[in-house]
């Protein structure tokens, strides 16, 4: 199976994250100006500082031609993991419900952090069990996830919250300590944390890999999901 | 075009200004909201609130006001 991982102007995790797909297939880059998704089966929007972060985080880069191609691919119901300022294009882009805000101590966090599997019923979480504790790290200054209260009860209610940071790990001041949403079909995810920085021992912690092993495994067979 | 966190929504921004006037001797200034002004020239004002909607503002968390001048 293939990954493809997306190449925004500023964006800075892209390698990591093809490193992390490598482990469970292959992996391309993607670049911002192409709609070409060279046959992917899973889409990855990595984190870094899309176009800058000018004017919001993520909101123009969702007007890049390769996210016409990664919305229509969504749509079709394919896999999209947004990470860090992934999460925030896919949310600028509609794809995911909520927005991210500015982190409540107004601060640059850089920490490890441990974060509960909420629903292990998604492509993204397949290979983990619900209550899982992940450890992976977090770095971002815009990661306070916000959805108006109807939206926070429904998405609640849906099951959309897959990841959410342990007790006392809400580096950011989430609302309801969401670290990652779903949409309603379940086929894009987004997180503030950063497992593809989380798929090696060496480095503290391979509780990453998990999502990672997820989608590689979902591609592999989609109706186990 | 005023663009300002919604209301409601924590704005730590505003707050911490707000907590920074009185160490300078400003008392009294409360509801600090922090926001941004974007400045531009269009022949027609029509098409601003959509140029908001879509890309200048994010209506999930934030209000906008267009201010045209002739």
């Amino acid at each position: 199976m293939k990954f493809g991982v997306v190449r925004f102007p500023g964006s800075c995790d892209e390698v990591d994250a093809v490193l992390a797909c490598e482990q469970q297939g292959e992996a391309e880059i993607l670049w911002h100006g192409d709609r070409d998704l060279k046959g992917a089966d899973v889409v990855v929007v990595p984190g870094g500082f899309s176009y800058g972060d000018y004017l919001r985080v993520g909101a123009i880069a969702q007007f890049s031609p390769v996210m016409d191609a990664v919305a229509e691919f969504a749509r079709a119901g394919g896999p999209v993991l947004g990470i860090c300022n992934g999460f925030q294009v896919l949310c600028e882009a509609g794809l995911l419900p909520g927005a991210l805000l500015p982190n409540v101590e107004l601060r640059f966090v850089c920490r490890q952090v441990d974060v509960e599997v909420a629903n292990a019923d998604t492509p993204f979480t397949r290979q983990c069990a619900e209550g899982d504790v992940l450890s992976i790290p977090v770095k971002h200054t815009t990661g306070r996830y916000y959805a108006p209260e109807t939206t926070l009860a429904e998405i609640e209610e849906r099951g959309q919250v897959v990841l959410r940071y342990a007790e006392d790990y809400n580096p950011n001041g989430s609302a309801n300590g969401i670290a990652g949403v779903c949409n309603a079909e379940r086929n894009v995810m987004g997180l503030m944390p950063h497992p593809e920085h989380a798929v090696d021992p060496l480095t503290g912690s391979a509780d990453g890999a998990c999502l990672f092993a997820s989608l590689a495994a979902h591609a592999a067979e989609p109706a186990a999901a | 075009m005023l663009i300002r966190p919604k209301e409601g929504i924590l704005d730590p921004q505003g707050q911490a200004v707000e907590r920074a006037l009185p160490a300078l001797g400003f008392e009294g200034a409360a509801n600090v909201h922090v926001g941004r002004l974007v400045e531009l020239d269009v022949d027609s004002v029509e098409s601003v609130p959509e140029m908001c909607e879509r890309l200048l503002a994010n209506p999930l968390i934030e209000d906008y006001e267009v201010l045209a001048v002739e």
